[in-house]
């Protein structure tokens, strides 16, 4: 338990660093665009392909289930948009991320620490908590929520493929739900979410790259931490938030 | 000058450094030499403020660095270059970024100057058409002299080498100590030098500090080191059967 302490701990006097008053910031603009196209352009291709199969089979199981007489076939384009929306494309999604970006970033990190380069950061007099990882947060959290609604988009598309091409509904009907009942508010929500995760996973996973210590093992070790931390964070602030924003 | 006063560090318990008090003088290149595991990286750290001491300090010029904030500190690292045993270049950047940087985060010069002076640095470590390249697309050697034009671009007063030469071949090592002993007497920088190479020593030691077992067993030149009675110095001064059989001959 007290380690636990002492990680919390560790962590925020790390974040306190990196949101220390950075160096110059036309450097740090470049280093976030550069991180947006690192950690974000490089996760559409994964983020597309499971959008549009979850999309899919998200409107299967739903056309098994719904399959009674008095239930309108529309309800399953409704209950497939609320779905990407309410949950996949934010928490499933980030959980995704976790595993892609957040290893990236810790063995990056982790193995810039075993290698010196951090010292060599620290030597120039460069604060190097945030010049490495304070363009990764802001950057993943501008670029996270695009990747949100692409999955939204994406997984709809799927799930309306799925009908066309099956023919288990009509497509009609399956676009006649899409339209039924839509809050605006449920995309705020899911995008408030993702910013949130987005924070999570790129500063837990930096945290444990930062404090990496020894040889490679080591590095591994730690984004395999890294990515569970992040993990059950994500799960974590999925519930807290839904409780604060939904309910 | 920089100056190393009572200076004790340990990890877990066990002490790695024990009361080291040393001077190391301007413009000459001071050597810290002693067998793998003796402390001297711990000492080369604790004197850049990698490693913080459990007791003692470091002054540079006058001036506690062991009891300077953050911010202090800041100012004496802008005059301080450091060359790692692996070089630790920036593996995302190019050999020019990788130079450049420091003048990017701390010059107001434009982007013509600042590339004036990279080029300079690269020329000066002899490094010419590889301002493009990745660390992964250079030679060793050639990493510890981007690692050279990179610790020299702002001019420090102050030049840290932890074992320039590991991994080398003997000739590379000696154009890389050749550059770094050019450099000090070129800015009249404080050099600290970290090496078990005795060829190092005998080419380019001007001050020697002999580290055993985390304690300073002895200090000197290159001619004294040859001459002295020191039992554990001997030992690994003339550790290799070359130098073995040289002493013999000369004897």
């Amino acid at each position: 338990m007290l380690r636990i302490f002492g990680l919390i701990g560790r962590y925020f006097l790390l974040m306190g660093k990196v949101f220390s008053r950075p160096e110059k910031a036309a450097i740090y603009r470049r280093r976030i665009i550069y991180e947006m196209e690192s950690l974000g352009i490089n996760s559409i291709g994964l983020t597309a392909i499971i959008s549009v199969f979850i999309g899919m089979v998200i409107t299967l199981q739903m056309s098994i289930n719904l399959d009674s007489p008095f239930i309108p076939k529309s309800l399953i384009g409704y209950a497939t948009r609320e779905t990407m929306i309410l949950e996949f494309s934010s928490a499933v999604v980030a959980l995704i991320l976790a595993g892609k970006v957040g290893s990236s970033i810790a063995s990056e990190i982790g193995t810039m620490r075993i290698t010196e380069q951090i010292d060599a950061l620290e030597i120039m007099g460069v604060n190097s908590a945030s010049y490495l990882i304070l363009p990764k947060i802001v950057a993943s959290m501008i670029f996270f929520p695009f990747l949100t609604i692409l999955s939204i988009l994406i997984g709809i598309v799927g799930g309306w493929l799925i009908a066309a091409v099956t023919g288990i509904m009509i497509p009609a009907d399956y676009v006649d739900g899409l339209l039924m009942d839509f809050k605006t508010y449920s995309i705020v929500y899911t995008l408030i979410k993702m910013v949130f995760f987005a924070y999570i996973i790129t500063s837990i996973s930096a945290f444990f790259g930062y404090y990496a210590r020894g040889n490679s093992l080591e590095v591994g070790t730690a984004s395999t931490r890294a990515v569970v931390v992040s993990c059950v964070v994500v799960l974590l602030f999925d519930l807290i938030l839904t409780q604060i924003l939904l309910i | 000058m920089i100056r190393a006063e009572h200076i004790v560090k340990s990890f877990d318990g066990r002490v790695v450094l024990d009361d080291i008090t040393v001077e190391f003088e301007t413009g000459k290149t001071n050597l810290i030499i002693g067998r793998s595991g003796s402390g001297k990286t711990v000492l080369l750290k604790t004197l850049v403020g990698l490693h913080e001491p459990d007791s003692g300090d470091v002054w540079y010029d006058g001036v506690n660095f062991t009891r300077l904030g953050f911010r202090e500190r800041k100012e004496i690292r802008k005059d301080i270059g450091m060359i790692f045993q692996g070089g630790a270049l920036l593996d995302s950047s190019t050999v020019e970024e990788n130079v450049k940087l420091p003048l990017d985060l701390f010059t107001a010069k434009s982007e013509r100057e600042k590339m004036e002076r990279v080029n300079f640095c690269l020329q000066r470590v002899r490094l010419e058409n590889a301002n493009k390249l990745y660390p992964a697309e250079l030679s060793g050697g050639m990493i510890k002299r981007v690692a050279i034009a990179r610790a020299i671009v702002m001019n420090p007063r102050y030049l840290f080498c932890d074992e320039p030469n590991s991994g080398l071949d003997p000739q590379t090592s000696i154009v890389i100590d050749n550059l770094i002993h050019e450099i000090t007497h070129e800015y009249g920088m404080t050099t600290i030098i970290n090496t078990h190479d005795m060829n190092s020593v005998m080419e380019i030691g001007e001050k020697i500090v002999y580290i055993h077992e985390g304690r300073k067993w002895w200090e000197g030149t290159k001619s004294e080191i040859l001459h002295a009675e020191n039992r554990e110095l001997n030992d690994f001064v003339f550790a290799s059967a070359m130098a073995k059989r040289a002493k013999q001959v000369a004897e």
